[in-house]
């Protein structure tokens, strides 16, 4: 084992859930091994992930809690209301907080996330960052694991970190079971010129075959309106919906979005990502820990997952930084135990409600629109399940971790 | 990561100390056990799971005794440190971290080997010595710890008073031990033996002692009792500190 380069914290995968781990471990004294199989500058190029992510008001607190925010804020749509309807028919929710309660959360390209997170990775000795590595073998010991790669280097820590996103090869490896069904639908995601403002309004349009989501996004520098689309599609119709020209996609838009801002003036390059809901019962192993979206994925229409990511980031760090002050080193078997015990359920729970709104809001048919239609009413009638949509969009609900409370 | 072993799943506890008090029967117990100690999910995993437990109430009274920092990385930094019957050493590796020189002693030789060989791969420098406490010659420490030993001890008068002894003025003795109540009876030596949470033979109720005597005790020893907390359990909880003593408890002192 490299001996001169043992650091606390082996993280495989520094996505964004895995690079805010490193530095908000770093915040806390913690020395970090972050190995990533991308290249930064194609993760970061204008146009790579036409993605966005909503993040909610305790995600803000970890940003800025780890001194990121004061640079990204510039960046930041907020989001004033949430609004739900049913096929645009009668029936809309809407979510918005008392004025003393602050906004919903904030809208970010993810590539403006990724490009402070990176920045601030570069910045902070802590960090030891290992881009383009492909990793050949992993390997937990007693003492330590490590990680060799594909040009012979070896990474050593005393805790390893599967942070690789849904395909987690470091949890398949340690045999780390996980309960999933496929949705058999796809997201595509694009971004949207439109004629008329947001003003701030998130919506969640929902379709027999999917929910269809638009999400305000700062207008451009030149004063044209914008929002990020999130169009939830059948697997088998998704190849040919991406294949359709411009002209024709835009049209299919259209006619999903009624007159809600206008006319849609210009949609950018189209990605598309499988969806799915997957939960690990453990989230631990020996000197193992899981986080964000290789620990749990969830389907994006209630915007949870990245948000799920960084209480799994809050939370372990927490947990070690308690786990130091006793003298229990990163891969203590009872501090995993806490973090298990304290993230297992939470990440479950979000998973469980934003499925059962999937399965909920996709079923054809008028019997289903009628309870679709019931159950919007229900939610309206039901201040508590309200109350809690609510505090799980601005990820204030469950017991929080330190690092993402104001 | 485990160490692989040969003995038993029962489940077990402790350690053995020092002095000619400690009964034979035991330290070979113990010692038989040694090997299992580190892994978590063994037949220490009790102990395991007391640790943070027991460690918070440490961290504590070291801060409140020294006037240090609750947040200070190395609150031990230039302090020596003594554990009295440390096992393999689940409290002397912590108690390293934070920054103390660390002596560990236990009566059987195999948990002091079993001792060193982790210490050696966690790259933590600690001395360890077999034998007993009356009989090795190791003169004074900042703070003494004795957790989880003095029930298994015949003359606990005797123990308290080597414990006394290898006080520095101005030191710091930590104990544990569970209390002798119908709860502590009912709870850990018929339940948590019968179903296997600690193994057979650990515990005999009669040698437990209460509060109240052990504060007696430790008086007639010449050591002054300073903060006393419960180690209670419920299952939403898992093990913690509390108010309530009637299990286990855990005690700070100080030269009087
Ligand atoms: C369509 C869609 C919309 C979404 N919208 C939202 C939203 O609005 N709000 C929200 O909060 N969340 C949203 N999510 C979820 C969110 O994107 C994820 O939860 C989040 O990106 C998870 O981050 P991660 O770091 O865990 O995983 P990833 O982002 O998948 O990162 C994994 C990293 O690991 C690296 N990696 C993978 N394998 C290896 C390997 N073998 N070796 C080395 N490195 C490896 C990858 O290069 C990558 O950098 C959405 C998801 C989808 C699919």
């Amino acid at each position: 084992m490299a001996l001169s380069d043992r650091r606390d914290l082996l993280i495989l995968g520094g996505g964004l859930v895995g690079m805010t781990l490193a530095l908000a471990a770093a915040k806390e004294g913690f020395s970090s091994h972050v190995v990533d199989r991308a290249d930064p500058a194609e993760l970061t190029a204008e146009g790579f992930d036409g993605r966005a992510s909503a993040i909610s008001t305790a995600s803000w607190n970890l940003f800025r809690n780890i001194g990121l925010a004061e640079g990204l804020d510039k960046h930041a749509c907020p989001i004033a209301t949430i609004a739900v309807t049913d096929q645009l028919k009668p029936g809309r929710i809407d979510f918005s907080p008392e004025p003393h309660e602050g906004t919903l959360g904030r809208m970010f390209a993810n590539r403006q996330l990724r490009l402070a997170l990176f920045e601030a990775a570069r910045g902070e000795p802590l960090i030891a960052w290992h881009s383009q590595a492909e990793i050949v073998a992993r390997e937990r010991g007693e003492h330590a694991v490590s990680a060799t790669l594909a040009d012979g280097q070896e990474l050593a820590g005393a805790l390893m970190i599967a942070a690789e996103g849904r395909g987690s090869p470091t949890r398949e490896e340690a045999g780390l079971a996980i309960a999933k069904w496929d949705y058999r639908h796809r997201a595509i995601i694009t971004g949207l010129e439109h004629e008329k403002p947001h003003e701030n309004v998130a919506w969640e349009i929902f379709y027999p075959a999917g929910p269809f989501a638009l999400l305000p996004m700062l207008d451009g520098a030149d004063g044209t309106h914008r929002s990020a689309l999130v169009w939830t599609v059948d697997e088998a119709d998704a190849a040919g919906t991406l294949k359709l020209s411009d002209r024709a996609f835009l049209a299919e838009v259209d006619k999903r979005m009624g007159d809600l801002f206008g006319a849609v003036t210009a949609v950018g390059p189209r990605a598309s990502f499988p969806l799915g809901f997957h939960h690990t019962a453990r989230i631990t192993g020996d000197r193992l820990a899981l986080v964000g979206d290789s620990a749990h994925g969830i389907h994006p229409i209630a915007g949870q997952g990245l948000n799920l990511g960084l209480r799994d980031v809050g939370a372990l760090v927490e947990v070690l930084a308690d786990g130091a002050r006793l003298g229990l080193e990163p891969g203590d078997a009872q501090l995993l135990a806490r973090y298990e015990k304290w993230r297992g359920l939470d990440a479950f729970m979000v998973a469980l409600a934003t499925d059962g709104l999937t399965r909920l809001f996709g079923i054809p048919g008028p019997a289903a629109s009628a309870v679709r239609r019931f159950g919007m009413g229900g939610v309206q009638r039901m201040p508590l399940l309200k109350r809690w949509f609510m505090d799980e969009a601005r990820g204030v609900s469950g017991d929080v971790p330190e690092m993402l409370r104001a | 990561m485990s160490d692989a072993t040969t003995s038993p799943r029962s489940n077990s506890t402790p350690p053995s100390t020092g002095g000619a008090t400690i009964r034979p029967e035991e330290a070979e117990h113990f010692g038989r056990l040694a090997r299992e100690w580190w892994d978590p999910q063994g037949s220490s995993a009790m102990l395991h799971r007391l640790n943070p437990v027991r460690l918070g109430f440490i961290r504590e009274a070291v801060d409140e005794h020294w006037g240090g920092d609750a947040e200070s990385a190395k609150p031990l930094a230039g302090k020596t440190a003594l554990d009295v019957g440390c096992g393999a050493g689940l409290l002397c590796e912590p108690l390293a971290r934070l920054g103390a020189a660390v002596t560990g002693v236990d009566a059987a030789p195999e948990n002091v080997a079993a001792a060193t060989a982790h210490a050696d791969g966690a790259r933590l420098d600690i001395r360890y010595l077999p034998g007993e406490l009356a009989e090795l010659d190791l003169g004074r420490f900042d703070l003494v710890t004795c957790l989880e030993v003095i029930e298994h001890v015949a003359d606990k008068a005797v123990l308290l008073r080597s414990l006394a002894e290898r006080l520095v003025p101005g030191g710091l003795a930590i104990l544990s031990t569970p209390n002798r109540t119908p709860q502590s009876k009912l709870l850990l030596v018929e339940g948590a033996e019968a179903v296997g949470m600690i193994p057979k033979g650990t515990h005999h109720w009669s040698d437990f002692v209460t509060p109240e005597e052990l504060c007696e005790l430790l008086r007639e020893a010449g050591l002054e009792p300073l903060a006393m907390k419960g180690i209670g359990f419920s299952p939403m909880k898992g093990l913690h500190l509390s108010d309530d003593l009637s299990l286990n408890y855990i005690l700070s002192a100080k030269p009087a």
